[in-house]
């Protein structure tokens, strides 16, 4: 009877053990045997951020009704659309945050960034009466390290003349989730503040000094909403649609620069590197708002990989270049800022270099 | 035996046999699925006990931009909030299960709140967290205000509060119905020797379904342990070690489900694996312990 339940026993390890290895590094070690060529060359795949979500779906939409091709885009985030993306399984991925060189160099194949809109990140806060407010840099950082703790600190009322402030401790709130927006906002911090450069730094999910935490940029509205004397940042989107009071920000050239999307645009308006990997925060624009991000879409730049046909690289290459000239004209009504011209072409040129076989597409 | 009855014997016997065996296969699968999911984390994990060690289980930082990440905050946002769920939820659910297992034990009312209580545990978690978000917050805030304490309304004790409605239908269901279950031959000799009635709840009944009743609450502290959504709402979402009731903190399932879709980076994946380890471990200990104590109370 012993015998016979160690040998049971060393059964059901050994099946648990089959079941973990053959699932278990399947993402970090494809080998892209799982096939890009979608299933008929009327449906794209693409995956990845949450941000344009909105403005994608009208695009995608208005697309599908012009050429009757279909594009399924699954918003799980600017990482799962990078992850996707590297394992092969869409015909292009969509992040916030353009990858990193460490990413990059992970990847089976170069990857090109193509922009396809501009997004900011507003500050919000809860004060009675909803005073518009101006913060500079320093003030900014200062609050959201901590360092500043009530609203009617010297340093924030000497920008803010005439504006009553009251006694009341201000009750930061970021985000708890990994998000593009806390990315964006960080790396503004990062670069206008030394002490937040060192530490917390620019990340997607950060080990924040002081605050509440919230999921998504739904829970920081709501929870800046609630809670009085509070502050948070959020996408323009978001403010604009819940009518949320911004701060206005000053930017490198000392302007006070409100968030609107003519002034999102104009933060790209300065020279482009050609791979269009850029970050515009703390723009040199001088009526740029400083907290700006442009939001890509990724495909590789040798579309001839694994068993992938001409007439998908095609159809992926033709979607995007319509999202970057006749699909602008659907940004603005829902909140969104258009690329300005210069990014247009330079967007333009990447989508040229891409090839099938060696030849380009468009 | 004639062929007929032979063949009819042979059919019957390897029914027999067929179904016990499928029962016994479904068993091992559900054993296999377990054992399966403990290799598959601990797998998973390994880049990141290979660079922490145990540094992981009492260090407070979770920097993932520097990549230093110490568990210990989550680990006492978990136990605190669950334990203090339950000690909230106890009190309740043993009254709640007397009241349906003694006193109104059959009839309308019995129905009624018997459904009630059920209907509790179907609540989805996500809509727990809201109205906790949108009803409780501002009366914790309110309160948090008289007591002169940083008014931030969500926190420790709010996420402890909905826990502890949440896990209540699990320990009542289990303890109404040993409560139920206590031979009357009992009860009857105690009030002949003059017991009032909450004599008879206190000095029969309760020592009599000791350990129904333990089980039943280790049953809710298990849900508390790894309930998620509701949690992550209600809680602060914090990194730092929580000073008080009333402060911000984060408990292990939380961080999973907020920053897992994001994570970049091999130590960073692996280590919110290795903490989805951790709290396996932890549930499964304080399940072992819970089984030991029912072992003591049962009176065979």
């Amino acid at each position: 009877m012993n015998f016979k339940k160690i040998i049971a026993s060393l059964l059901v390890v050994a099946s648990a053990m089959m079941f973990v290895s053959c699932g278990g590094n399947g993402s970090s070690s494809s080998n892209g045997a799982d096939s890009t060529s979608t299933a008929n060359k009327n449906e794209i795949l693409g995956a990845g951020a949450t941000f344009p979500y909105p403005f994608y779906s009208k695009v995608f939409q208005v697309y599908n009704q012009e050429t009757g091709v279909k594009v399924n885009y699954q918003s799980i985030g600017s990482g799962g659309g990078i992850k996707q993306l590297q394992n092969k399984t869409v015909d292009f991925g969509a992040s916030d945050a353009p990858m990193s060189d460490e990413e990059l160099a992970k990847s089976p194949a170069p990857i090109v960034h193509i922009p396809s809109c501009l997004g900011a990140v507003i500050v919000t806060y809860n004060l009675p009466g909803d005073p518009a407010l101006k913060f500079t840099p320093d003030v900014l950082a200062n609050i959201f390290l901590g360092k500043i703790a009530k609203w009617n600190d010297p340093a924030i009322t000497s920008i803010n003349p005439g504006v009553k402030l009251p006694d009341l401790a201000i009750s930061v709130v970021h985000r708890s989730d990994g998000s593009g927006t806390t990315y964006i906002f960080s790396d503004y911090l990062s670069k206008v503040n030394a002490d937040w450069n060192t530490k917390p730094g620019k990340g997607k999910s950060l080990d924040w000094p002081v605050g509440l935490g919230a999921k998504g940029n739904e829970g920081v509205s709501g929870l800046v909403k609630q809670t009085p004397g509070s502050i948070g940042y959020v996408e323009l989107v978001y403010a604009l649609q819940n009518k949320m009071p911004a701060a206005s920000l000053k930017n490198k050239s000392g302007n006070f620069i409100d968030a609107t999307l003519q002034s999102t645009s104009a933060a790209a308006a300065i020279d482009l590197p050609s791979d269009m990997r850029v970050s515009l925060t703390n723009t040199d624009a001088a009526d740029g708002y400083p907290i700006c991000s442009f939001t890509y879409l990724l495909v590789y730049k040798n579309q001839s990989y694994d068993n992938r046909t001409e007439a998908s690289a095609k159809a992926t290459i033709n979607l995007i270049n319509y999202v970057i000239h006749q699909g602008q004209k659907y940004a603005e009504p829902l909140g969104y800022a258009p690329l300005p011209d210069p990014a247009v072409k330079k967007a333009e040129e990447i989508l040229k270099s891409v090839t099938y076989n060696g030849k380009a597409l468009l | 035996m004639t062929p007929v009855i032979f063949y009819k014997a042979k059919r019957i016997n390897f029914k027999e046999k067929a179904f016990k065996k499928t029962l016994a296969l479904s068993a091992i699968i559900a054993v296999v699925i377990l054992v399966a999911i403990f290799f598959t984390l601990l797998i998973d994990s390994l880049p990141s006990l290979k660079a922490f060690g145990a540094k992981f289980f009492y260090q407070t930082t979770w920097d993932p931009v520097s990549d230093q990440y110490g568990a210990l905050p989550f680990l006492v946002g978990t136990l605190l909030t669950s334990f203090l769920a339950l000690v909230i939820s106890t009190p309740f659910s043993i009254a709640v299960a007397i009241f349906l297992g003694e006193y109104y034990k059959k009839g309308p009312v019995a129905e009624v709140f018997k459904n009630i209580v059920e209907l509790l545990a179907g609540i989805p978690s996500v809509i727990y967290g809201f109205w906790g978000l949108f009803v409780l917050v501002p009366l914790v805030r309110d309160l948090e205000m008289k007591l002169h304490v940083a008014p931030y309304g969500v926190g420790i004790f709010t996420s402890s509060i909905i826990l502890a409605i949440m896990i209540l239908p699990f320990s009542v269901s289990l303890s109404r119905q040993v409560i139920s279950m206590v031979p009357s031959h009992l009860k009857e000799a105690a009030y002949s020797l003059g017991a009032t009635r909450f004599e008879v709840i206190w000095k029969i009944i309760i020592p009599y379904t000791k350990s129904g009743l333990f089980a039943g609450l280790l049953l809710a502290l298990g849900r508390a342990l790894g309930e998620t959504m509701a949690v992550t709402m209600l809680i602060g979402n914090t990194h730092d070690l929580p000073t008080g009731i009333f402060s911000p903190g984060n408990t292990m399932a939380s961080v999973i489900a907020n920053e897992f879709t994001e994570a970049t980076g091999q130590i960073y994946t692996s280590a919110l694996i290795e903490m989805g380890l951790f709290l396996f471990v932890v549930a499964t200990i304080i399940n072992i312990i819970g089984k030991q104590v029912i072992k003591r109370f049962t009176i065979e």
